[in-house]
Parts: C-alpha cells; structure tokens; sequence
C-alpha cells in the first residue's frame, strides 16, 4: 500500500479486512503445518523455544481473525473460512529445510502482517469517509493487532538471533 | 503498489500492444488521469532512469523499468486471481483495479502462497484486454 492512498468506501474497507483475515490464517496455517511435518526426533530438537513460538502464533493469529471478522460483520460482509485457506496452505506447502527455515518463514509472516495492518492504519487514518463500522474501534483494533505483530517480529527475531 | 509501478504498468502494456513508445493521450486514457499529470511522472521516472521520454513519440521503457513492470504486472494478477479463486469475487478485475493501488508487494508475495498462478505470470497476460487470459478461460460458462 502505498502512501497517499486512502480507503474508499465500506466494500474496500471490508475487501481490505478480509485480506487481512487470510493473512492471519496463512500464519496460522503454515505454522500448525510446520510443526506436523516434523519426525517426532524432530519434534524433540525443536527446542521448547520454537515449539512455544509456533503455538503462540497460531493461537494470536487465531484470536486477530476473530476480531478482524466481528468487523467484517458489522460491514455486512463474509468473511473467509480457515479450513479453505488451511486446504490451500496444505496444497502448496513445500516444508522448509530446516528449522531456521521455519524461523524465517515465521519471520516473514508476521513482518508481512505488520506492514500491511501498518499501511492499513495509515490509509484509514487519511480517508475522510464515514465507515459502516465506529472510526474509533475500527482503528483502535487495527493498532493493537499492528502491535502485537510488531511484537511477533522481535520475538522471532530474538530467537533467530540466539540460534546464530 | 504505488503510482510509479501503476505507470510503468501502463507503460508496459501499451509498449507491448503497438508497435511503439506509449504516447502523453494513451497513458492519460488507460490511467484516467489527465496529460499535465503523465507528462509530471513521465519525467519523474525518467530522472529514475526507467523510462526514455522521446517528444513527440511517447515513453519507453528501459530494461530497469521493464522488469520493475513486470513485477507491477504480477502483483496486479495475483490479485486478480486471490479476488476470483479465493473470494469469489464476481467483479474480480474491476476490484483488482481498485486494488492494486493499496495493495503492498509484499502482501500480494504472500497470498501468491495460497494461489494457483501459471509459471508464465505474467508473458501471459493479455495486454489488449488488460487482464489475465488464462483467468478468462477458467471463467464458468454462461
């Protein structure tokens, strides 16, 4: 998204929202499948570090799609099934080589995210149009969920640092 | 993608249909802008060393600009096809449109993961109709 740019109207709002619901569902998604393509010997070496990381970041993305959905309802708009994404992730997932591809894939996950509620915030803040949905907890909601994927991309980034 | 990607784009497109550089009229129809503003961009990319202006011919691209186009190009189809494969969105190009203005490379990378997109993206895009071919012929009968 680039700067200057401004949310049009509800039907962009909610189109832009349920991009952000699939993103969340691909983190999702590829880190449950991470962690069930791994050997059980696998599993052992992943470190008590990874394992906490991944499950933290399903569940946080989990816990964001709900929220970006009650949004999406007030719009009149659908949102996106996670077993459809899910599918699609499965269909395509090719397993990183080792744990640091997982750590990187990880990474560039939640950095995707942070730039694009970043760029949504910013939009949203610039455009003067009246939304379906309170301006106040339209925002309010979008700059948590940045916050907490900012926090995403230092924790993943600490853990790529210790591994070093 | 931003303003200057959306140029290169057009440029891209319009190079590729005729036989020549996309004149001042062409790019301010497709781009729906007026010529005072193609004429401020042109120079813009010009001074990026993206574009070669000749008067009274048009813009070209230079190899720098086409490959930065081609990138435009393929953020615009993997957003077309996520819209159309992912949620069901009948209007799908018109939305794209819409679209890829606020849509960042990097997010267009990353639903590219959950897309089925042809290893020719985008050699096959149909520049006359400006939209994907391949997407139009997977496109339910009437």
């Amino acid at each position: 998204m680039s700067l200057g740019q401004r949310v049009g109207g509800d039907r962009q709002l909610a189109r832009l929202l349920q991009i952000g619901v699939v993103l969340e569902e691909v983190v999702e998604a590829r880190a449950s499948q991470h962690f069930r393509s791994l050997s059980p010997e696998g599993r052992a070496e992943l470190g008590e570090d990874i394992e906490e990381l991944l499950e933290h970041a399903a569940e946080e993305s989990a816990e964001h799609r709900e929220r970006l959905e009650a949004l999406i309802d007030e719009l009149d708009a659908e949102s996106v099934a996670y077993e459809e994404i899910e599918a699609l992730v499965a269909a395509k997932y090719d397993q990183p080589e080792d744990f640091d591809g997982i750590l990187y894939d990880q990474l560039y996950g939640e950095e995707t995210a942070y730039k694009f509620y970043d760029d949504l915030v910013e939009a949203i803040e610039d455009s003067d149009v009246e939304f379906g949905v309170d301006h106040d907890r339209l925002l309010g909601t979008l700059r948590e969920i940045r916050a907490e994927e900012e926090e995403g991309v230092q924790e993943v980034t600490e853990i790529m640092e210790e591994r070093a | 993608m931003n303003t200057a990607d959306q140029y290169l784009k057009a440029i891209y497109l319009i190079e590729r249909t005729g036989d020549g550089p996309a004149a001042t009229g062409e790019l301010a129809e497709m781009l729906a802008v007026s010529p005072a503003s193609v004429n401020e961009m042109v120079g813009k990319l010009e001074e990026r060393g993206l574009v070669e202006h000749e008067k009274y011919k048009g813009a070209s691209l230079t190899d720098d600009g086409i490959a930065r186009a081609e990138d435009a190009l393929q953020t615009y189809c993997i957003i077309e096809r996520f819209l159309y494969n992912v949620l069901d969105v009948e209007d799908f190009r018109e939305e794209a449109g819409a679209l890829e203005a606020v849509i960042d490379d990097t997010v267009a990378e990353r639903l590219d993961t959950i897309i089925d997109r042809r290893s020719e993206c985008p050699d096959c895009f149909d520049a006359e109709a400006d939209a994907c071919a391949l997407l139009e012929a997977e496109e339910p009968a009437d």
